[in-house]
């Protein structure tokens, strides 16, 4: 009965969409006002029906309803709760449901938060989320429907992947989902002003906060993608370059381009067309993402097990979707007005080259990440000779990644202090020469300290102390800017909160740097055999294998490996890593040792028994590498920051005010209308 | 004029900017493409001598063999038509076991055996790499078509 309920509830919520996709717009061009005033009650509503829908399914996992398809495919009675709960998105058609909510939960945020917009505004960008949810619920219920009952029902069910089974993976998609589809939001308001033709400063400024916000949930989902695959796979790397991985750092890079690009249009009124083709791209390749998971043309770790009519209608989608949009920009696109002029050196120059090398790491990615579709599509066209089918190595991508990285936190440093309109380049660089020299010393003194020099360690230390010591010394230049009678509290509290936002974020990809480069050149591994009793040097620790013991887990045996870390023959702690094995799917899997330091994390796993006792042992001394995800939390608190500045919210109230006069003029307009006829 | 000049310098350095990241990218993926190679056409000697390429196929029943070291395996790879044996040296991932699809991407070394630098892990025990799986579907038309004449 609930499973049933769900469905049906899903299916309201697709009539409820369609209607939300079709009357506000109407309404909107053609000046109904009744039917832009259906915008926010419909989505309200939209937004609970996918919600019940979603409770039913998480209900049919918690209470082991394994005549629910998906239910027994994901789950296990024997599943502790909270991986009952998270198994819900643990495969395609929950995952895509937890998609289609998260859309209705930012429309729901959308239509509540958007007291102070005009009302053809509400009812576009809110009809467009109408349209998109459409498009994710149509997917749902015609291709993914995860209300699927199996008859008869399944004694138990085949319990989640093991890999799965993990902290991680519970926070993990929602985290990501809410930033992949929180672009929507931004693609919507871009949308809607194309629709209107109103693109200017205050269209910027309303859609500035849920891009940030957007943003920093996507860098929050990606970093503990990254976590997780450092911890749960047993090998220690962070980063793949796989293309699910690529799928989601694209949409994060043109969102970063898309933040900066506001900026501009707020502050100057330029780059308009530019930000709004950033729209509408962050949002396509939100798509493009999904259809790389979903339909399996790419071989990834990610892959679930496929079905090419998935695949088929998320590309019909996003060709609908991209082609539409690029149609009314090319169409509305002439229309809109120049911003202010700027002189080659300026602020708006700098936030532009930046935009051009973000937006060209996002393309090299995708190049990268789609290369293989290309040509096999090109083979098949019969444009090129057949081959072989081809993949794309990681090093491609980091060839690619580091030099442009280069020049772009250059700019991260000095964009900040640069003026709009012009900027005085040589005095800049005047100001800025302590804070490159000091960059210089350590970059030479920390490869030193490291354990000797490495040209990418010093490179990364310096990109990353220009970072720091350029963001204290703008927010000191800042600081003697405000009013030096104030007292101290009240001087820091006058400098706008999205100043702060943008330098935490900043200094948040130096410490990014920082782990990333260090761990990348000074790591040490081992994998040894190890006999009881056995020791192995890495890192300045001694490893000692005392055995393997075994214990059972709710849902598990394993075996338990104890290694003692000693330093200076002292014994520092003992790291326990497992190898388990699931019982209902007999899948091994390898939990790795960690302990985690500021400067170093210590990582062990255990491979398999070799002869009489002894293991094939793995052991990793990895300095830094923790600053990498310490980075993307600066870059989360920098979005979150930035997003509750005053100014939106001050703005907001003078555009209320505003808009309430607005409309008390219009109506003492129609009064006098009326009493004259 | 100097506007005019001015606008000329930055089309000539975007010019330079563009040509030379374009450079960058195609010299990138020019010298890292693997390709995908099956045990027939590495045994009908297609695959390249001196670069990295993926091997692919299912792990031959009862060819992993353990080195005394307990860290060098060797396994065969087949297509269910030609085997190829593969050379690692390190742990193995999780999901690796006989029978089952695997990826393997490395050089050809001598005799034949194949070097491997990286054995690819999958999350999903059921899913199959669409490389091997179609390396396995040409194998056997190949078979069939072998039977036929």
């Amino acid at each position: 009965m609930i499973p049933e309920i769900g469905q049906f509830a899903l299916i309201i919520a697709l009539c409820l969409a369609i209607v939300q996709g079709i009357f506000p717009i109407l309404g909107a061009q053609l000046n109904i006002r009744p039917w832009m005033a259906m915008a926010r009650p419909v989505a309200q509503g939209q937004f609970i029906f996918i919600a019940i829908s979603f409770a039913c399914l998480v209900y049919s996992f918690v209470t082991d309803d394994y005549s629910v398809l998906y239910a027994a495919s994901h789950s296990n009675s024997l599943l502790p709760i909270q991986y009952k709960v998270a198994g819900v998105w643990g495969g395609h058609e929950g995952s895509l449901l937890l998609w289609a909510m998260m859309l209705g939960l930012w429309t729901f945020l959308v239509s509540i938060f958007s007291k102070n917009l005009p009302d053809e505004m509400v009812a576009r960008v809110l009809g467009v989320l109408g349209l998109i949810a459409v498009g994710f619920l149509l997917f749902l219920l015609l291709t993914s429907n995860p209300f699927e009952r199996l008859l008869p029902a399944a004694p138990d069910g085949r319990d989640l992947n093991p890999l799965l089974q993990d902290f991680g993976l519970i926070i993990h998609p929602p985290m990501l989902y809410m930033g992949y589809v929180g672009f929507s939001v931004a693609f919507a308001f871009a949308i809607a002003a194309l629709m209107g033709g109103r693109l200017d400063a205050a269209w910027a400024r309303w859609s500035r906060p849920w891009t940030i916000i957007a943003w920093s949930f996507l860098a929050g989902g990606i970093g503990l993608g990254s976590w997780w695959a450092y911890y749960e796979l047993g090998w220690g790397g962070w980063w793949f370059w796989d293309p699910v991985e690529n799928a989601s750092l694209m949409p994060w890079l043109v969102g970063t381009a898309l933040i900066h690009s506001l900026a501009v249009t707020e502050k100057r009124g330029g780059f308009k067309r530019w930000t709004v083709l950033l729209a509408i791209i962050a949002f396509s390749l939100s798509l493009l993402g999904t259809f790389l998971v979903r339909s399996g043309v790419i071989t990834s770790v990610h892959a679930f097990a496929t079905d090419p009519e998935r695949g088929t209608f998320i590309l019909a989608f996003l060709v609908i979707v991209v082609v539409s949009s690029l149609l009314l920009f090319a169409w509305r696109a002439p229309k809109i007005e120049q911003g202010g002029k700027f002189e080659p050196v300026s602020k708006e120059t700098m936030l532009l080259v930046n935009n051009v090398i973000i937006t060209v790491i996002a393309a090299a990615v995708l190049l990268g990440t789609i290369y293989p579709i290309i040509i096999e599509t090109l083979a098949s066209l019969g444009l090129i000779e057949a081959t072989n089918k081809v993949s794309v190595g990681a090093p491609y991508f980091n060839a690619i990644f580091v030099p442009l990285l280069v020049p772009l936190v250059f700019l991260v440093g000095i964009g900040p202090l640069a003026r709009w309109k012009k900027a005085d380049m040589p005095d800049m660089l005047r100001q800025l020469r302590w804070a490159f020299i000091a960059s210089a010393i350590v970059a030479v003194v920390v490869p030193f300290l490291m354990g000797g020099w490495q040209w990418m360690a010093a490179l990364g230390m310096v990109m990353a102390m220009w970072i720091v010591t350029t963001a204290i010394y703008s927010i000191r230049v800042r600081f003697r800017s405000t009013n030096a009678e104030l007292p101290w509290g009240h001087r820091l509290n006058a400098i706008p909160r999205s100043f702060y936002g943008m330098h935490l974020a900043h200094i948040g990809v130096a410490i990014c740097i920082v782990g990333g480069t260090l761990v990348s050149n000074y790591m040490s591994d081992k994998d040894v055999r190890m006999d009881i009793g056995d020791t192995v040097e890495v890192g300045g620790y001694t490893f000692r294998f005392d055995g393997v013991i075994e214990i059972k887990g709710p849902n598990y045996i394993a075996n338990q490996g104890m290694i003692q870390v000693l330093q200076d023959g002292h014994e520092v702690m003992s790291l326990k890593p497992e190898k388990r094995v699931y019982t209902v799917q007999t899948m091994p899997m390898t939990e790795a040792a960690i302990d985690t330091g500021v400067w170093r994390d210590l990582y062990v796993s255990l491979g398999e028994p070799v002869s009489g006792g002894a293991w094939s042992v793995r052991v990793y001394h990895k300095p830094f590498v923790s600053w990498l995800w310490a980075g993307v939390i600066l870059m989360v608190l920098g979005g979150v920051t930035a997003m509750t500045d005053k100014r939106y919210r001050v703005m907001a109230r003078k555009e209320k005010k505003a808009k309430a006069e607005a409309e008390a003029s219009n109506i003492a307009t129609s009064k006098i209308a009326t009493e004259k006829a | 004029m100097k506007a005019r000049y001015k606008r000329m310098m930055f089309i000539v350095l975007g010019l330079v900017a563009v040509a030379a990241i374009a450079a960058l990218i195609l010299n990138a993926l020019q010298s890292n493409i693997n390709h995908f190679f099956s045990p027939t056409e590495v045994v009908a000697n297609e695959a390249p001598k001196d670069r990295t390429f993926r091997l692919g196929g299912l792990v031959e029943v009862d060819s992993v063999k353990r080195e005394d070291d307990g860290l060098t395996v060797h396994f065969n790879v087949t297509d269910n038509s030609e085997i190829v044996t593969v050379k690692y040296t390190g742990i193995l991932p999780d999901l690796f076991s006989e029978g089952q699809g695997v990826v393997a991407q490395g050089k050809l070394g001598s005799g034949g055996v194949f070097e491997a630098e990286e054995v690819l892990a999958k999350h999903d025990e059921t899913y199959m790499p669409p490389e091997v799986a179609e390396a396995l579907e040409k194998a056997e038309d190949a078979a069939a078509q072998g039977a036929a004449k």
